[in-house]
């Protein structure tokens, strides 16, 4: 399958809800991923089976702050530096390229990096989703190590990484990013094609696709999108309240709804780490990660960015189940609600509503 | 001297009337008009001016400022018409080559605007370091290229609402190839940060220089012809007013300033700050908050004539409702417009004797309005009082969709068609209509203040209250250039954002000053 300059805006529109408020802006990373395809042509996209066992496969995507990505939009070399570095550390190939993360405009990026390379683009991504952290991925899940991460800059500055686990990935990767200007591409969980087979999330970038297609030929968006990925609609309203200050050099908060309509006279909170962690009803949980929580417009069903999230909007809050990987005791602890400092189980969110997915 | 300067002359463009009022010292209407607005908007401007000043009441030399709310801008980007050939500069490589200029425009307005694009080494980082540095050379080579071939130029370097040492060099040797005074845009004074967005509104910003120009000189001309001396004043996108001068070098702030005049004129006219306000024109009505006596926001960035800027413009949510809106009867029901007979409603619609059943009828056959004389037929009654009924619910579900909070608002009601809108909307606790509604948005240019908006990346490790403070230093300056009473000037906003994943706190901080008129 090839995917298309015509693609990309139903691909960013299922991008940005998978993005569940952060993964970046779906904008710029459109804009990106056209030029690239309007300059190089389509990008192949391509199942693991595909590829030769023995093959490397390099997951990309932008680390840092969504406000320096949309001034410093790239040079779109960088792939080219992470490419290079891997291939002298590794003295082989690399055979194709994937979404370190789906959502939000690092599922965008991507695109523009296969086109440049010509290299085939893996349908999948390590997150299904986006979360805020290097080591929040799927490969860590399956118990893998971040052998080899590269950060690139435009200006050709290459920084190699052998980090021992997945905190010290992000740990090492965050404080280069900084050192660059607040904003990098990466290349993480460098591996071998035989290696990422159960335990990257497949189908991502067709899923973000289908997504985005439905959406824009939906007469009622909201109502296609929620039977699109199985999501429960916790409530319509307008944003009454918007907290957010940097803790960590993370983006944390709280968006508070209220209820319009037949949701008249309720209130949700959403909690806020760059992605939608919680949401709150009475104090009571309605859904939480690794489940996705995602803000869209109540009448295009377009996913509202944590970034611009403002007084008065009018969004629906959907929430939907997260990859099957994340329901594991491993992924629960890597991201689930603990891991995010609260103190409450993981109920899938299916169960909690009682639906059937 | 100065007590004989007591009148002030508000215009505003809207899409079917161009309206024109005169207010006096206390704000007072002395004088009112509407007349069609023209295809080229400024003769309707002009007859505008004429029918308001030919009031007796109205002095032409008591007529000390002159407000203009117009649509020039807008039609000369949607009709790609009279735009300026524009030499586009992004100061951004290597960091920022991934878009290049224009991508993503519509073609038709690539060539009204010539598509000439360089992008050359350059550019800031977050904290004000250099990325690399400025490449002058390339900068010369590509104004040396287009000497002759432009009318103006736009010049966008990364992070420059942070650092905008890089566009002023840039401007420097724009001056010095094309000549002293060449049109230069710089974007860090245009957009805030987002450097395709700032970059596109700062080409089109360049671009509607010379209809900035041409409407300041007729305006002046058509002024002179009444014998009136004022300062000229343009209404922008937030309701806020800048000097004729400001206007001509920053005319893309002018886009938008129809829905924030009306909101504003709402505000005035009822003395309210915070109510919902809905502007019933003839095929739409227009739904806004008045927040601390201002238009609420909308958060999405704004596309204008097919190009993404980071604009914001006030909050409105348009529903097809207006007074000409036709009503028919359909085996499903009674079904509204979404057509409207527009300015023919005297001769089309059934309570004129024509032969159209519209929403003006529907009100006025529910004894909402007293126009016309007509006779409706008890089958026509039933589809009229059917049409009602589905009307009082659009606009019972767009005030809901608008209104923050569970406790009932006031709604304020202007324009021509407000008879449309019932005394008893749920939801609202009262429906005001106050006089003079159908030129609340001339009012609202008239009685406008004058703003400055500061937008920044600063550190906080240094300090956050001083970082603020400078910030709200910068909008005053600003408020004052563009002809604020430095003694009057409030800051009315500070927003803060900060920037995630960075290890040191960074925020992006936005503030506006707003203050009334300076005196003359």
């Amino acid at each position: 399958m090839l995917i298309q300059s015509d693609d990309i805006t139903a691909l960013a529109r299922g991008c940005a809800v998978l993005g569940t408020g952060g993964g970046g802006e779906v904008v710029t990373g459109a804009l990106v991923a056209r030029q690239a395809l309007a300059d190089h042509g389509p990008v192949r996209l391509v199942g693991l089976d595909d590829l030769p066992d023995d093959g490397i496969l390099m997951p990309v995507g932008g680390i840092g702050a969504p406000s320096v990505s949309a001034e410093k939009i790239g040079s779109g070399d960088e792939v080219e530096f992470l490419r290079e570095a891997v291939e002298s550390v590794l003295r082989q190939p690399v055979v194709a390229l994937m979404a370190s993360e789906i959502g939000g405009g690092n599922g965008l990026y991507p695109i523009a990096a296969a086109a440049r390379t010509g290299l085939p683009l893996v349908d999948g991504d390590a997150i299904g989703r986006a979360f805020p952290e290097v080591h929040m991925v799927s490969m860590n899940v399956a118990g893998l190590r971040p052998e080899l991460v590269v950060v690139a800059d435009e200006r050709r500055n290459v920084v190699v990484l052998r980090p021992v686990d997945g905190p010290w990935a992000e740990l090492l990767a965050r404080s280069v990013t900084e050192v660059f200007g607040g904003s990098a591409a990466m290349a993480d969980y460098v591996m071998q094609v035989s290696v990422a087979r159960g335990a990257i999330i497949e189908g991502s970038v067709t899923k973000a696709l289908e997504i985005g297609r439905t959406v824009m030929a939906a007469s009622d968006p909201v109502a296609s999108l929620l039977e699109a990925v199985d999501a429960v609609q916790l409530l319509e309203g307008k944003v009454v309240d918007v907290e957010r200050h940097t803790a960590g050099g993370f983006v944390r908060g709280s968006v508070i709804v209220e209820g319009y309509g037949p949701d008249a006279g309720r209130l949700v909170r959403v909690e806020i780490q760059n992605e939608n962690l919680v949401a709150l009803e009475d104090g009571a949980v309605l859904a939480s990660v690794p489940d996705l929580i995602t803000l869209v417009d109540s009448q295009t069903a377009d996913a509202v960015a944590t970034e611009v999230v403002r007084y008065g909007q009018r969004v629906a809050i959907i929430a939907f189940p997260c990859a099957p990987i994340w329901r594991t005791p491993a992924g629960i602890e890597i991201a689930g609600p603990r891991a995010f400092g609260y103190d409450v189980d993981y109920i899938p969110v299916e169960a909690r509503h009682g639906v059937q997915p | 001297m100065a007590s004989n300067l007591d009148l002030r002359l508000g215009i505003d463009v809207g899409g079917t009337h161009t309206d024109a009022v005169v207010l006096d010292r206390d704000n007072a209407v002395v004088a009112k008009t509407k007349q069609p607005t023209s295809p080229d908007v400024t003769t309707g401007v002009r007859a505008a001016i004429a029918a308001v000043v030919s009031h007796p009441a109205v002095e032409t030399s008591r007529i000390s400022h002159v407000m203009l709310g117009t649509t020039h801008a807008t039609n000369a980007v949607l009709e790609r018409r009279r735009l300026h050939t524009v030499a586009v500069l992004r100061v951004g490589a290597p960091s920022s080559v991934a878009v290049r200029p224009f991508f993503g425009w519509p073609d038709d307005l690539v060539s009204a605007i010539g598509g000439h694009a360089e992008i050359v080494r350059g550019g800031f980082e977050y904290d004000g370091r250099e990325i690399v540095p400025f490449d002058a050379g390339a900068t010369r080579d590509f104004f040396v290229s287009l000497k002759g071939k432009v009318d103006a130029v736009a010049v966008s370097a990364v992070f420059s609402p942070m650092s905008a040492d890089h566009e002023l060099a840039a401007a420097d040797i724009a001056r010095d190839v094309l000549g002293q005074d060449v049109i230069l845009s710089l974007s860090h004074e245009i957009g805030s940060l987002g450097l395709l967005p700032r970059e596109n509104a700062t080409i089109l910003n360049s671009a509607l220089t010379g209809v900035a120009r041409e409407v300041a000189a007729a305006l002046t001309t058509s002024l002179g012809d009444h014998e009136i001396d004022a300062s000229v004043l343009f209404a922008q996108n937030d309701g806020t007013l800048m000097a004729l001068d400001y206007a001509v070098r920053f005319p893309i702030l002018t886009i938008g300033s129809g829905p924030a005049n009306s909101i504003r004129g709402a505000a005035f006219l009822t003395g309210l700050t915070d109510a919902l306000v809905a502007d019933v024109g003839g095929t739409s009505t227009d739904f806004g908050m008045l927040v601390n006596g201002f238009p609420r926001e909308s958060a999405a960035n704004v596309d204008i004539g097919g190009v993404s800027t980071n604009f914001r413009m006030p909050d409105v949510l348009a529903i097809a409702l207006g007074g000409g809106t036709v009503v028919r009867a359909t085996e499903g029901g009674v079904t509204l417009g979404p057509d409207s007979v527009g300015f023919r409603l005297p001769q089309e619609a059934l309570s004129f004797g024509g032969s159209t059943p519209t929403l003006t009828d529907a009100a006025v056959h529910a004894h909402r309005a007293q126009i016309g004389s007509a006779r409706v037929s008890p089958d026509e009654e039933a589809v009229l009082e059917q049409a009602l009924l589905v009307a009082d619910g659009m606009v019972a579900e767009a005030v809901d969709r608008m209104k923050l909070g569970r406790g009932d608002v006031p709604m304020i009601v202007v324009g021509g068609g407000s008879v449309l809108i019932p005394d008893a909307v749920p939801g609202v606790s009262e429906v005001l209509r106050p006089e003079h509604f159908d030129v609340a948005n001339a009012i609202g240019a008239a009685i406008a203040q004058i703003s400055g908006r500061w937008d920044e990346v600063v550190s906080l490790a240094t300090g956050r209250s001083l970082a603020i403070e400078s910030a709200c230093a910068q909008a005053r300056v600003r408020a004052i250039q563009a002809g604020a009473d430095p003694d009057h000037v409030e800051i009315v906003e500070i927003d803060e954002i900060p920037l995630a994943y960075l290890t040191e706190p960074v925020a992006r901080i936005s503030v506006k000053a707003v203050g009334p008129l300076g005196r003359l």
